[in-house]
């Protein structure tokens, strides 16, 4: 294969200063997964422990096998929202190990408003399932929560991706094979009663776990039965009596160990569809990318510098390397595991497009998965590429990453705008994991663009009546628009809201990558049926 | 010279033996019970026969079976090393009737050595040195406290059938001879139903010396100097040595040339030891010891001698059975420098030195800095049913001071995981002030038994190792997936894990945050360390911590971990939380066989009310009893055995009732 040769220094100016600016934009968001590693806070926090409870992120590591890695989703979720009441929307999802196998982990965080779902909650958990379910990975829910957050029903209750789809999917993934494992380790109210229910096999805490329809408040009011809330639905009850519950554990970390043993008797093999290699290190530091990518979006660069401290190696056997250079196509490994990587390198034209759905054919016959580096401003406009036929083209590829079976992971890794998301799978070409760069962007357009846009229909408007707007007005009708792109296009509002898996530190582009792919490797690589490609 | 030899004997001395005849060409049969039949020994052989089952009784001692294996595969000679067959005149017998050599002395000498007081006996006439005493029949209370004056006090008076203690006693002043007289009288009467008494000259600081011999059927007999084996625990030999410290070369000659004596009055052929007892309480003196007894075999701690004299006493075992001359005169043979043998076992030294069993999953013996005999291999099974010794420890080097250095060096590069083993305890023997200082006598292990014994606090770097261990970050990276490579790996926060160890008896749970690089912090009680792993291989870890450097052992094992540091073994268990003690509310209801054995005494039916730590139960094995107390405060809710049975090891022999249950 061909090894990749960086022609950039860590030692120039450039180097440091993009750095600089990268690290920057990180501590942002360090500073805001401090927040959401804290989770409803100290004094929430405290009280939960004298509950004799363990932390809800301790309970997620201690149900892990020793050592194993975490690959946290949606982690930022709900950041900023709802005044700051849900740090990482009250719950953590994650995929890791558990007895030697990857599965799916939704933990409630009962220190977040005692663990109620918000909106973002409920979207957070249904992403979770989605992935579980893309990627046959079984489901370990460790339940600690009120239920809806009532305030915010409307949001939460009765939409096709609202509460119900929890156990909708829930079904539907047993349906598959895919084992639902519930551990009840705190209140299960209502609605959220069902997530032990729907379970394949449930584990309940002795005297914390309650699980009941209607708590003993609401059940006073109805019928005026007084009765404590373990009577109700306490892990004797359910586990003795009305077989809502399968296991009776001594305390969280008995219960714990009995997850792992439901997990280690699920008779599964991890069976890899695809030729695996030894897995080797880039012979470029991936450290040195802070360094390589320019802080600015506008800065063109090579995104070969990337791909170079990302995959195996640094090998990279390139596809049509002297067409359509705008985006660059190739075979490499990544820890082992064969990927065909799809990369901008600048705008996108016809016979780039054209390249991207050959080479997504090429990886779709022969079940190689994709990554797409995604930094795109999007497809050339004017004349001369309308009248190419550039939609059409533009087409050919959105339909090839549309309809490929094989799995997708999307890293962002600049801009995110126009067309130029679709063609280069954004979220809604279902990726199996969309990931994030702290320097990236997503909008529509850049907001210069749109409020360049807004400002010309506008004067039209104004001359067509025959009035004048003087280049001050112009500006100050622009700044709020180009404002407002800035702040929702910036990453910790797409990741607050879920349109991503996550923001990464770009120095982990190749371990995201390479667990990412390991977990998809969990589903079967289906043959693919493409739709029609417009000629 | 033997063709084909078979070693009648299993373990280390069995290896022993062949590595020998392996170089001089000799093939060799070895023999083994059920037990045995993946041992080393058997491995190591030309050819190997099943002689019986795993009790002793039924194999190695099993005369006529061994002999139908001579037949049947040839052997010329046996070789029965120390113990089993190895001073049995009748066997020696049987193999001289069936044409059959035996390395070893005759019949005859066996049998001259063989009774204790004959031997003396045959010593006193020969003019070899015994303690003084009066062993007569002459019972009249005045002649006996004449023969104590003409001893000289102190005197001990035994009942003459007596043992274990009963019916003797001390007299240090000639005015309290004749009431002690009477007390052991009566109670010899009294246990034995045998009033008689002898007079023994009481030692009050002896040393155990002892002469290495060999004879030839040529009427020729040296010896090879001494071996000091003062270091002793109820009667076993703990750590021996040659030659014998501050030994005056009048006293080496005196003691050389009495034991040759010894040797030439019963025709002695091959390897002997004379065991002396030196009084030592003005030093060592040319009169001042006495013939003990003569061992007509080669002795386990043979290779002191091998190592200060150049000769290998297999070798010279096998010539001379073979009816050569011995292989050198007394003026050829010379020794330069000092060795130390130290026997490592498999025994709980803290309690009570209980032997213990169990496979050896992880073995690193100190063969670089020492010479190592042993019969076992990593993975191989220490059984109930023979002598738990894993290994001789043995060095050798131009001082004492030097090889002692080396022994310990040796001990504490020793690495056994598995089961516990005294290690520690022959380490901190080597640390002591007085044995460093040549200072030794049989009492010295008894009067510092405490501080010896100690085991030092678990240090917080091995509890962090361990820590490491256990939650699977040390490993180097198995597998190619990113999910078994990337250990502890999260996005934007170090990951916190919680290693859950036993430590004493005691649960800790380790927090551990991986801070990428193999740098880790560890949460420890007095605080949080951070801790770099240098490089791991095998178990072995070279870590750094706050600038210091340094390198450890863990084992991996069946019950847990063992950390190896500092020259020292903390074992840590590492709780399943699903296991059945834990069902059972935790361990300490219970009281569970530590090793196969007999319930000798039955203390406790169910209802008693006991105390933490009272005697319960006392379980004979390896033919010691120990006693099993109580592991809390409680009351005994059933008894599962009876006195006179045979339990296996691990099982349930009572159970307290649940401390609800007690309450109520």
């Amino acid at each position: 294969m061909s090894i990749l040769k960086s022609s950039l220094s860590p030692k120039s100016e450039q180097f440091t200063a993009n750095r600089a600016a990268h690290e920057a934009a990180m501590d942002a968001v360090k500073a805001a997964a401090r927040t959401a590693l804290d989770g409803g806070g100290e004094s929430a926090r405290q009280r939960h422990v004298s509950r004799g409870k363990i932390l809800p992120r301790e309970r997620v590591s201690r149900l892990l096998d020793p050592g194993s890695p975490f690959l946290e989703v949606g982690m930022l979720a709900a950041h900023e929202m709802y005044d700051g009441a849900a740090p990482a929307a009250g719950m953590i999802a994650g995929i890791g190990r558990v007895e030697g196998q990857e599965v799916m982990i939704l933990a409630n965080d009962a220190t977040v408003k005692g663990g109620t779902y918000y909106p973002m909650s409920v979207k957070k958990h249904l992403r979770a399932q989605e992935i579980a379910q893309d990627n046959n990975l079984p489901c370990i829910y460790l339940v600690d929560s009120g239920g809806a957050n009532l305030p915010n029903q409307d949001e939460v209750f009765p939409d096709r991706d609202h509460f119900g789809r929890i156990f909708y999917n829930q079904a539907n993934m047993s349906a598959k094979g895919i084992a639902q494992i519930a551990v009840v380790m705190g209140s299960c109210t209502a609605g959220g009663a069902y997530v032990p229910a729907m379970s394949d096999e449930t584990i309940i805490v002795k005297n914390q776990g309650t699980i009941f329809l209607a708590g003993p408040p609401l059940v006073k009011a109805a019928t005026g039965e007084e009765v404590t809330a373990e009577d109700l639905g306490g892990g004797d009850v359910h586990t003795r009596l009305s077989g809502v519950a399968d296991h009776l554990a001594r305390d969280d970390a008995h219960a714990l160990a009995l997850a792992r043993r439901a997990i280690a008797s699920l008779n599964r093999t991890k069976i890899s569809s695809v030729a695996l290699q030894a897995p080797e290190d880039p012979l470029y530091d991936p450290e040195e990318i802070l360094g390589v990518v320019p802080a600015d979006l506008k800065t063109p660069y090579d995104i070969r510098e990337v791909i170079a401290r990302t995959v195996d190696g640094s090998r990279f056997d390139e596809f049509k390397a002297r067409y359509g250079t705008t985006l660059v196509c190739g075979f490499a490994h990544i820890h082992g595991m064969p990927v065909g990587i799809i990369a901008n390198n600048g705008v996108l034209f016809s016979e780039s497009a054209i390249k991207g759905a050959h080479f997504v054919e090429l990886c779709s016959q022969r079940k190689v998965p994709l990554v797409f580096l995604q930094n795109i401003t999007g497809f050339m406009v004017g004349r001369k590429y309308e009248s190419g036929g550039i939609a059409k083209d533009g087409a050919k590829l959105v339909t090839a990453v549309a309809t490929t079976s094989v799995p997708k992971i999307t890293m962002l890794v600049g801009g995110s705008f126009g067309a130029g998301n679709y063609g280069m799978c954004g979220r809604a070409y279902s990726p199996r994991f969309l990931w994030t760069w702290p320097n990236s962007r997503i909008s529509v357009m850049g907001g210069e663009q749109a409020a360049g846009v807004l400002a010309t229909v506008r004067r039209d408007g104004i001359e067509r009546k025959g009035g004048s707007w003087s280049a001050d007005e112009e500006q100050a009708f622009k700044q709020p628009i180009i404002n407002q792109f800035e702040e929702q296009g910036h990453p910790l509002y797409a990741t607050a809201r879920l349109w991503d898996d996550g923001i990464v530190d770009p120095r982990k582009t190749r371990d995201i990558l390479g667990l990412s792919l390991s977990a998809a490797l969990n589903a079967p690589i289906d043959d693919t049926r493409f739709g029609l490609f417009r000629m | 010279m033997f063709k084909k030899i078979l070693i009648a004997n299993r373990g280390e001395i069995a290896c022993r033996v062949m590595a020998t005849a392996r170089d001089l060409g000799i093939k060799t049969v070895a023999v083994y019970s059920d037990a045995d039949a993946g041992a080393k020994h058997v491995a190591m052989a030309d050819e190997a026969y099943r002689i019986g089952p795993a009790p002793v009784a039924e194999s190695y001692l099993k005369t006529d079976r061994i002999i139908e294996v001579c037949r049947q595969s040839g052997a010329e000679a046996v070789h029965p090393g120390y113990g089993f067959l190895s001073e049995n005149p009748d066997f020696v017998e049987a193999l001289e009737q069936a044409g059959i050599a035996f390395i070893g002395p005759s019949a005859k000498s066996i049998r001259a050595m063989g009774l204790k007081d004959a031997a003396k006996a045959l010593m006193v006439e020969a003019g070899v040195p015994v303690v003084p005493g009066y062993h007569g029949d002459n019972q009249d209370p005045a002649f006996l406290k004449n023969e104590a004056d003409k001893i000289g006090y102190p005197v001990l008076i035994k009942a003459r059938a007596g043992g274990g203690g009963k019916g003797m006693r001390r007299v240090d002043d000639p005015k309290d001879f004749a009431d002690a007289l009477k007390g052991a009288q009566r109670e010899g009467e009294a246990s034995f139903g045998d009033g008689r008494v002898l007079i023994e000259k009481y030692l009050t600081k002896p040393r155990h010396i002892e002469i290495q011999v060999f004879g030839d059927s040529h009427g020729n007999a040296v010896h090879l100097f001494e071996r000091d084996c003062s270091l002793q625990r109820r009667h076993q030999k703990v750590i021996e040595e040659a030659p014998a410290p501050g030994m005056p070369e009048d006293m080496r000659k005196a003691m050389g040339d009495a034991a040759v004596k010894a040797a030439k009055a019963i025709d002695y052929s091959g390897a002997g030891t004379i065991e002396f007892i030196a009084d030592v309480s003005e030093g060592l003196k040319s009169d001042r010891f006495y013939f003990m007894e003569m061992n007509t075999r080669l002795q386990v701690e043979h290779p002191v001698t091998e190592m200060i004299t150049g000769e290998d006493l297999v070798e010279w075992q096998l010539r001379v059975a073979s009816g050569e001359k011995l292989p050198k005169k007394q003026d050829e043979l010379s020794f330069s420098g000092w060795a130390f043998e130290a026997r490592l076992y498999a025994e709980d030294a803290p309690k009570g030195f209980l032997p213990a069993i169990g496979t050896l999953e992880h073995l690193s013996l100190p063969e670089a800095s020492a010479r190592v005999d042993s019969g076992v291999r990593s993975g191989d099974e220490i059984t109930p049913f023979y002598d738990p010794m894993i290994a001789k420890v043995i060095v050798h080097g131009p001082t004492r001071e030097a090889a002692l250095g080396k022994l310990l060096a040796s001990l504490e590069a020793t690495e056994v995981a598995g089961c516990v083993t005294n290690a520690g305890f022959l380490a901190a023997l080597c640390r002591h002030e007085g044995f460093a200082k040549g200072d030794v006598d049989t009492g010295l292990i008894d009067r510092d038994l405490e501080s010896l014994i100690e085991e030092p606090a678990m240090p917080e770097d091995a509890v962090a190792l361990a820590a490491l261990t256990a939650l699977g970050l040390t490993k180097p990276a198995t597998g190619n997936d990113p999910f078994e490579t990337l250990a502890g790996w999260r996005i934007w926060s170090a990951s916190r894990q919680f290693a859950l160890l036993e430590i004493g008896g005691e649960r800790h749970d380790v927090e551990v945050h991986a801070l990428g690089n193999r740098r880790f912090q560890v949460h420890l009680e007095t605080g949080a360390r951070d801790y770099k792993l240098i490089e791991v291989a095998a178990g072995a870890i070279t870590y750094d911590c706050g600038g210091h450097r340094a390198r450890a052992v863990v084992a991996d094992g069946k019950k847990g971990l063992t950390v190896f540091l500092g020259g020292h073994a903390y074992p840590v268990g590492l709780p399943d939380a699903l296991s059945a003690d834990e069902e059972a509310g935790g361990a300490g209801d219970q009281l569970i066989a530590p090793m196969p054995g007999l319930v000798k005494v039955l203390s406790a039916k169910a209802g008693d009310t006991v105390t933490k730590d009272q005697p319960l139960l006392i379980l004979e094995a390896m033919k010691m009893e120990h006693t099993l107390k109580a592991p809390r405060d409680g009351v005994i809710g059933e008894v599962l055995v009876a006195e006179g049975e045979q339990v296996t090891d691990g099982t349930i022999l009572l159970a307290l009732a649940e401390k609800s249950d007690a309450a109520a």
